[in-house]
């Protein structure tokens, strides 16, 4: 339905801003390199103060950045203000205006273009439909509930029909399964409208559930870009894979290589791992271990002791210690299988292709 | 460091805003213009003539001159005791209205009446009642008391008068911050075992200490700027508002008034400066918390009754000041003889010319009130919701008007227009015209103004503008479209605080306004002076309906049109 997708560059872009409590500069974003590719749907993902709204307000027009050039669609919009440029954005308070009612908060950006009226009335019916809202053109907009409001404020972004649309955390303010519900909504209304989408949360699951890119910051700084495959199973380093579901770290050496295989000695047992062509042999490293990709068995590669053993209905919830270390394991559909208890000895068993080194 | 690039970015995306920057060029210019420039030229002109350059003389011949030194420790006097006393009664007011359980709607209506009053009352109309019930002719004193001799005139007369005129500034500013104490704290110490005194100085009173510092102070300014009441009841006890009038009316010595307003000038401007900056910050930390959920009212008898009983006489006394007026213009001689009559009425019209009076009053505050209702919500806006270079000093300048006495303005004015800008003869012409006075009433409503729209936007979450800007719109149209709309409550406020701001000044206007026009307050301070008073109660008799009917209206305006309340209370 868009009238061009259009991706968005960034280069070299920075934003500093002072400390208000010391008065120093630092970095919200620095250096960001990203490429969003036309169509596509692309989470900035991070915990708070990680410089990702920030990113998004950039592109917006909101903030400006002092380093480097945005680029949208291919033309620089490092000078253009907000409502120049071709974005439309979905704000974590919805913003609807709140004087006016449905039809007129999703007519504002249309009737500000000069269209006409027929127009108008066709476009914002249209749009309605498509977020399930038809038929409630004359509510005021504190007469709906917040996923109701949720919509009107994807409508209202849509109905432009931007280049680019942009989400600031918008799944924040609903309960925990609208949200679930809303965001399926999302990707299916931007998959229909083929419409290019920039989407910021702090919410690891909503950014896997939407996205075909996610890109994960910490600190300012662009931390990884990938798939939500790419980035659950292969994170680029321990910030990464904490922040993107449960892992568990275990400290190691690399004791001998072979392409790509090798061993890792982990307090003081040998374990065979794969993916370690990077790694120098000899060196410190470090397996990450899902919880849901290992289990507890008589037999396996690292031996342990049960801590915590919790039925949680569709698990098993464990906490072993190997060694000094913590692991914790979910062993899913636990019913037929054997249980252990606290203080037993068992084994961590996995595959190796389930860990990943760092 | 590179952040050079983000601030040329944002002021090329200003700069992109033709609108936006005619707006802020021209408010500047304003504000400059109006405010900074006859204030600076009266520093000028005290420290520089022509014919000496630069000498501190003029500083010395008025320092040597001992009625302006007694007015200058008259002042403090006053403006000190009127402070802590305001304070203190304002302080009461609001302890009942946010902890006392008296809950019976006689009382809710006093306090309501009385939260008014400074609102819709003209500045002496308290003086000139006061003199009616305690002065020589008092009814209380003389007619009650058979007190023949007693004098209202002096000191004590004015502390009497400001206070009762002021108090309820402070009763309001405190209403609000001991709402915002959450009552928990309060509980939390009574549940530790202390008493409700001891919760009181251990908890509340600390809490609001710097709120209380802040209040003394707004009155202290206001005490010292007020020119009305000290020129009704002062007698000969001068103060330094009523001296530089005396300096320039009776004297004829602009320099000196000059040199004069300046040292008024910098107190207020110091007592401002400490409260803007130091008293309200520390207000502002020590009350963040909101409320979290409604406190329970004290119900203890020994407490409400004093308490109750205090107030209500207060509220009494203040409301029998004010039915005292009109009363002054029914009576055929105040004091002497006590029938009926219509005749200072029918002279008001007749001979003193009472409807150009009204309609020269009436128009020329109706044309200041939109233009200063605008102009604050564009300030606000540009304050809150805009970021640029020149922010600072708009919001620093159209709030610094409050720390300026009306009189110090009008001097300015005097000097700084009577042969145009820096006596180029540029705007010589609105000197003495409709325009100027217009433009002082202006300035003096706006910092009203500005703070109520500061306050409005503050409450208004910044992304709906943002998304508006998002979705197409230009500043302007953001602005009409939805900041304006928003803020309406507060904008019809501001429009009718102004007008009625604007009918009852007296301090400026006095200064500079020509036998052209005969503006009602100037009029009632000149009867009242002769001793007059059935037709100064006259004026000010219909001068109070106007304000009222015109609060009455906007209230009624508001409950039809006033969409932001009920936006604000279905969030």
């Amino acid at each position: 339905m868009a009238k061009e997708k259009k991706g968005v560059r960034l280069e070299h872009i920075s934003k500093i801003y002072k400390d208000p409590k010391t008065g120093k500069d630092f970095y919200a974003v620095k250096d960001a390199n990203l490429e969003i590719a036309p169509g596509s749907f692309v989470t900035l993902l991070g915990p708070s103060g990680c410089g990702k709204t920030t990113t998004l307000r950039m592109i917006a027009g909101f903030e400006s950045p002092d380093e480097g050039e945005i680029y949208l669609g291919g033309e620089p919009i490092n000078a253009l203000t907000p409502n120049k440029r071709d974005t439309a954005m979905v704000f974590q308070s919805y913003a609807l205006l709140p004087h006016y009612n449905i039809f007129d908060n999703v007519a504002y950006g249309l009737k500000l273009r000069k269209l006409d009226r027929e127009t108008i009335r066709e476009k914002v019916t249209n749009i309605l439909k498509l977020v399930g809202l038809e038929g409630m053109e004359a509510r005021m907009t504190n007469q709906l509930s917040g996923g109701q409001q949720q919509r009107v404020a994807l409508a209202r972004a849509l109905v432009l029909e931007p280049g680019v649309l942009l989400f600031d955390e918008p799944l924040s303010n609903l309960d925990a399964k609208l949200r679930v519900t809303m965001r399926t909504e999302i990707r299916r209304i931007q998959q229909e409208a083929g419409i290019t989408a920039v989407y910021v949360t702090h919410d690891q699951s909503e950014a896997m559930a939407l996205s075909d890119q996610i890109i994960v910051m910490e600190k300012g700084l662009v931390a990884q870009i990938g798939t939500p495959q790419e980035i659950y199973y292969h994170p680029a380093n321990e910030f990464v894979a904490d922040f993107i579901g449960e892992a568990n770290f275990l400290r190691g050496k690399l004791s001998g290589k072979n392409g790509d295989n090798g061993i890792v000695t982990v307090e003081g047992t040998c374990v065979e791992v794969v993916g370690v062509a990077a790694l120098e042999d000899g060196k410190d490293c470090t397996l990450v271990l899902r919880p849901e990709s290992a289990v507890l068995a008589d037999a396996g590669q690292l031996p342990c002791r049960v801590i915590v053993s919790c039925f949680m209905g569709s698990y098993q919830n464990y906490h072993v210690m190997v060694g000094d270390t913590l692991v914790k394991i979910t062993d899913f559909n636990p019913k037929n299988k054997k249980i252990y208890a606290v203080g037993d000895t068992a084994y961590v068993a996995f595959e190796k292709e389930n860990v990943h080194v760092l | 460091m590179a952040s050079r690039q983000g601030a040329a970015l944002d002021r090329k995306k200003l700069l992109g805003d033709p609108i936006m920057v005619t707006t802020i060029v021209l408010l500047i210019t304003f504000l400059t213009l109006f405010i900074l420039y006859p204030l600076a030229i009266l520093l000028v002109d005290s420290v520089y003539s022509s014919d000496t350059g630069l000498t501190g003389s003029v500083f010395q011949r008025i320092f040597r001159i001992k009625s302006f030194r007694t007015a200058i420790t008259n002042t403090l006097k006053v403006g000190f005791t009127v402070g802590i006393f305001s304070t203190l009664v304002g302080l009461l007011f609001a302890y009942v209205e946010e902890y006392v359980k008296v809950r019976t709607k006689f009382m809710g209506g006093l306090f309501q009446v009385v939260s008014m009053l400074p609102v819709v009352s003209p500045p002496f109309v308290l003086s000139l009642s006061m003199i009616m019930l305690f002065g020589k002719a008092g009814i209380i004193t003389r007619y009650l008391l058979k007190i023949y001799d007693n004098s209202v005139y002096g000191y004590w007369g004015i502390v009497v008068v400001q206070t009762l005129t002021f108090f309820p500034v402070c009763y309001m500013m405190l209403k609000g911050l001991l709402k915002n104490i959450d009552p928990s704290l309060e509980e939390a110490a009574r549940d530790m075992g202390a008493s409700r005194s001891r919760v009181f100085t251990t908890v509340t009173l600390p809490l609001i200490l710097p709120g209380l510092g802040n209040a003394f102070l707004v009155t202290f300014i206001e005490s010292i700027a007020d020119f009305a009441n000290p020129m009704i009841i002062g007698g000969s006890y001068d103060t330094l508002a009523t001296t530089i009038y005396l300096q320039i009316t009776g004297a004829y010595d602009k320099q000196g008034a000059a040199a004069m307003a300046v040292v008024l000038l910098t107190i207020t401007l110091g007592m401002y400066l400490v409260q803007k900056y130091v008293l309200e910050k520390k207000t502002a930390a020590t009350l963040t918390g909101k409320a979290s959920r409604a406190r329970m009212l004290i119900e203890d008898r020994s407490v409400t009754i004093p308490l109750t009983v205090f107030c209500s006489l207060v509220a009494v006394f203040v409301i029998m000041m004010y039915i005292c007026v009109p009363f002054g213009a029914l009576f055929k001689t105040w004091g002497f003889d006590f029938h009926l009559t219509t005749k200072w009425f029918k002279l008001v019209f007749t001979r003193y010319k009472g409807f150009k009076a009204f309609k020269d009053s009436f128009i020329l505050s109706l044309a200041s009130a939109p233009i200063t209702a605008l102009l604050s919500m564009i300030i606000s806006y540009l304050v809150v919701k805009r970021k640029f270079k020149a922010k600072g000093f708009i919001e620093f300048v159209s709030m610094l008007a409050m720390a300026v006495p009306g009189t110090v303005l009008g001097i300015g004015y005097i000097r700084g227009f009577v042969n145009g800008v820096f006596g180029t003869g540029f705007l010589k012409e609105i000197y003495g015209s409709a325009a100027i006075l217009i433009i002082v009433f202006v300035i003096r409503s706006l910092p009203t103004g500005t703070r109520s729209g500061i306050s409005a936007l503050r409450q208004i979450d910044k992304s709906i503008e943002e998304s508006a800007y998002d979705m197409g719109a230009n500043s302007f149209q953001v602005f009409m479209t939805v900041t304006l709309p928003l803020i309406k409550d507060s904008f019809l406020s501001g429009l009718v605080t102004a007008f009625v701001r604007s009918i009852t000044a007296i301090s400026a206007i006095i200064l500079l306004v020509t036998p052209q026009f005969l503006l009602i307050t100037v009029q009632i301070n000149e009867f009242a002076e002769k001793g007059s008073y059935g037709i100064a109660c006259a004026f000010a008799t219909i001068l109070i309906l106007i304000t009222y009917g015109s609060v009455l209206l906007m209230n009624l305006v508001m409950k039809y049109f006033g969409t932001s309340r009920k936006i604000k209370e279905d969030n």
